[in-house]
């Protein structure tokens, strides 16, 4: 039995395969009962920058700007700013009202102090500090950073919501821990408060209102816009077993489960008291990594013979099942439908699947029978089922695989190893990117050809980088649209990674529950509980 | 008795030792990287380096051990690396799930496998018997999860007696405290009460066919007092002994179980912190379990003594 049919199997168990009424009748209606994505296993966003950890962060501390569905940088704790006329000096205004969770007022040397911490974890605050002249605090409401040469996506770098966020928490305890050291009080400045002493972790997390947040005026959207509290708590439930998360929504004992498995969703359609829609509409980019530093993807025509015959239907639907609305062949490295899009040089991935080409150019590329060390994380479901693919790809194309079924934590201690794959090294392994951190190459490592101080596979290609220094000095859209087309057709001819495809998730919640927006994370502000 | 149970207690220092050394060197050879969790993806191996600096965990084998002995001897379990939280208050918030849903199991597993046994036993080759040993084969042969995920369907969601999943503290009422612990320990159970039930069956076969059976039948003793006052007693010590075999199974059984009805127990714990890497709450876990372990087979020695006068310590 295969794991999708026995994660339905399951499910039909609990749920029992058709709609069952809302039963639980107790439940406050001040509070929303949320299913994460993951457990909250550490409670620092700058520190720990994994999404569920972010996701209840975004709740806790505010921003000094928001980007919302358009991707466009609002204001958020900021009035706004002026710039000098060559863009080298930003001065910053807080708006009034803003205060902390322990009463006291945000100033501007927290501000400061905080972006200190996030600076160093960010890659967009790495390029900041490296051109930095000043970052002070001019007053308690007004902050000035003074730059070397112009960086004009610098508010998007403030609002993104990639992680690690711009968080702004006081400046005693950014200055008191380093970014990669953890906090250990949680004095936000957002809409809700971390409850700590309720805080189980593996658990449960519990958040609770501030009565004090001063929401900006207007409608919220994403990370922008009034985030106005609809509900007095919010807890979060961790439940590691999908079948449980399905029959607790069911049952009414939770109102909304963050990304159920697509294998669970036409049980919960056929539910009156459960709507489902897609999460995120930015989704998430399939891929695997090989290792360019050894034999055999040193080569580059044995690189373009993976991409020639690998097809990335085989692996969405590995991953998706017959959903067809859930996912999209990607002949490129960024997000479908964000403006950034490109498919430029991606002809290689386009079109029918050509096992005579991928055979000549490993041919072409010397290659020697040498074994591919597979990683395959078996515990992350996206990444067992697209290293399935591979493995079966891979033979088929004649090459020796050597298929290595790990766990994720041991993917994420091996593929940082630059050894030759025979010596604990390897040749491959699987992932996924979240959708919203390719929608540009600003805080997107992965697309990056920087050779030994790449992302893992450790890619160089000097086309790639290139577009990537004229995108953020681009000053129009259609110039960041050369520079994009120019990264795209350089990433896929050097093959920094294979994509495997494009493709999204759901979110299911209790009918009784309303205002609950698409986006990369889930956006707890403007939901409200009948 | 009160220098024998002084030895044992004393005994179970150098079994924490064996287990704290081997727990510990096997984690630092085992694959894995919490620094390298934590960072994230989007993390460059200078940051993952750095991560793991400040963890103290690119100090030598030695030293690690050392320092983490030195704690262990003043009471200190550690920090946990991810939570930042001491790995004793870790244990503190998951040990009540973890112990009542043992409990229930098994006071349910003994009161129906015990009785259960001596009746198929007494009822030897009859329908009852038969039923008996067919429910036994069930419970060895499904799943503890299958069991769970049935059990949801039928009383939670079809009947909605019970809720699908959770844990209440006990301290919240005994009712709200038992109806989230009464599926989860049936399923748990399931196995146990097969176990318990063959085990008290054989051992009750045996025990009828002695002479002093006879001779309380011959007395005109009823069945009842024959069953279960002369030869229940007697049956007795094997039958402690697969029940705290039996407790000890629980601990694995309790991972699965707090799984499929989310119960913030240890066995969740223990599984997410082999998968995170989070040493000092997965070595802090294991030695809390083996001190259960051997405090249970302590129990279960002193238990023979109150059934069987011949054996004296």
């Amino acid at each position: 039995m295969d794991r999708r049919s026995f994660l339905k199997a399951g499910a039909v168990a609990v749920s029992g395969g058709y709609a069952a009424p809302a039963l639980s009748q107790g439940a406050n209606a001040r509070t929303l009962r949320f299913v994460p994505q993951a457990n909250l296993a550490n409670f620092d966003p700058i520190w720990g920058t994994q999404y569920v950890v972010r996701n209840a962060s975004a709740m806790v501390w505010d921003t000094l700007y928001g980007v919302n569905d358009k991707l466009e940088p609002l204001p958020q704790m900021v009035e706004g700013e002026t710039v000098s006329s060559d863009g080298l000096t930003w001065t910053f205004k807080l708006r009034a009202g803003l205060r902390f969770h322990d009463g006291t007022p945000v100033l501007a040397k927290d501000v400061v102090a905080s972006i200190a911490r996030w600076a160093p974890r960010d890659p967009m605050g790495q390029m900041v500090r490296a051109i930095q002249k000043e970052l002070v605090a001019v007053d308690d409401t007004t902050f000035r950073w003074v730059l070397g040469s112009p960086y004009p996506k610098l508010k998007y770098a403030l609002g993104k919501t990639n992680t690690p966020i711009c968080f702004i928490m006081p400046e005693r305890i950014a200055t008191k821990f380093d970014s990669f050291t953890q906090i250990d009080e949680y004095v936000g400045s957002g809409p809700m408060r971390f409850i700590r002493n309720e805080w189980v972790p593996g658990a449960s997390a519990v958040f609770q209102k501030f009565d004090q947040y001063v929401p900006r005026q207007g409608a919220p959207s994403w990370l922008s816009g009034g985030k106005v509290m609809g509900v007095d708590r919010v807890e979060w439930v961790v439940m590691p077993d999908p079948a449980t998360a399905a029959a607790a929504l069911q049952n009414g004992e939770v109102d909304w489960w963050e990304n159920p498995i697509t294998d669970l969703v036409p049980l919960m359609r056929r539910n009156r008291n459960i709507r489902l829609d897609i999460a995120d509409p930015l989704g998430n980019i399939g891929s695997f990594r090989m290792n360019h530093l050894h034999a055999p993807f040193n080569s580059k025509k044995i690189r373009q013979a993976v991409l020639a015959a690998m097809s990335q239907e085989d692996y969405m639907r590995a991953l998706v099942g017959t959903d067809d609305a859930l996912w999209k062949p990607l002949p490129g490295f960024f997000t479908p439908g964000t403006p950034a899009y490109t498919e430029a040089g991606g002809d290689i991935l386009k079109g029918p699947r050509n096992m005579d080409l991928a055979k000549r150019l490993l041919q072409e590329g010397g290659y020697n029978n040498e074994p591919v060390i597979c990683i395959v994380a078996q515990d992350q479901p996206i990444t067992k089922a697209q290293g399935d693919i591979t493995a079966d790809l891979l033979k088929r194309m004649g090459m020796n695989v050597d298929f290595v079924a790990t766990d994720w934590g041991t993917t994420g201690q091996r593929r940082a190893m630059k050894n030759p794959p025979a010596n604990g090294g390897w040749s491959m392994f699987h992932t996924w990117h979240a959708g919203a951190d390719c929608v540009n190459p600003a805080a997107y490592n992965a697309v990056r050809g920087t050779g030994q101080n790449a992302w893992f596979g450790w890619p160089e290609s000097k086309g790639v980088e290139d577009g990537v220094a004229e995108w953020f000095s681009a000053a129009d859209a259609a110039a960041e649209k050369v520079a994009m087309d120019k990264i795209n057709t350089s990433a896929i001819d050097d093959v920094v990674y294979a994509p495997t495809g494009f493709f999204l998730g759901y979110t299911a919640w209790r009918a009784n529950v309303s205002g609950i927006q698409k986006g990369p994370l889930p956006f707890f502000w403007g939901v409200n509980k009948a | 008795m009160f220098a024998y149970i002084v030895r044992r207690v004393l005994a179970t220092i150098p079994v924490m030792a064996i287990v704290a050394l081997f727990v510990f060197s096997l984690l630092y050879i085992a694959p894995g990287d919490p620094a390298a969790v934590i960072a994230g993806d989007q993390a460059t191996p200078d940051d993952v380096e750095r991560i793991r600096a400040s963890l103290g965990l690119d100090r030598p084998y030695l030293v690690r051990f050392g320092a983490w002995v030195w704690d262990i001897a003043r009471g200190d379990l550690g920090v946990s690396i991810f939570t930042n939280l001491p790995v004793s208050t870790m244990i503190q918030q998951r040990i009540e799930p973890t112990l009542s849903l043992m409990i229930v199991t098994l006071i349910l597993a003994i009161t129906v496998a015990v009785p259960m046994g001596v009746v198929a036993a007494w009822r030897q080759g009859t329908t009852i018997d038969r039923a008996v040993m067919a429910f036994a084969v069930l419970g060895f042969s499904v799943p503890v999860f299958v069991v769970g995920y049935m059990l949801a369907y039928i009383f939670a969601l079809e009947l909605d007696w019970l809720p699908v999943q959770g844990y209440t503290p006990f301290s919240r009422g005994f009712w709200p405290w038992l109806q989230n612990l009464i599926l989860p320990a049936i399923a748990l159970g399931s196995v146990y009460i097969a176990l318990i039930a063959r085990i008290t069956r054989a051992t009750m076969l045996e025990v009828l066919q002695q002479d002093y059976i006879r001779t309380a039948k011959a007395k005109g003793l009823g069945q009842r007092a024959i069953l279960f006052v002369h030869a229940l007693k007697n049956a007795a010590v094997p039958i402690i002994t697969i029940i705290g075999i039996g407790l000890a199974g629980l601990i694995g059984g309790a991972v699965v179980t707090e799984s499929v009805f989310a119960i913030p127990g240890l066995g969740r714990l223990t599984v997410d912190a082999i998968l995170r890497r989070d040493y000092p709450v997965i070595q802090g876990v294991v030695l809390l379990f083996s001190f259960v372990y051997v405090l249970v087979n302590l129990a279960i020695d002193l238990a023979y003594t109150l059934f069987d006068p011949r054996i004296r310590y």
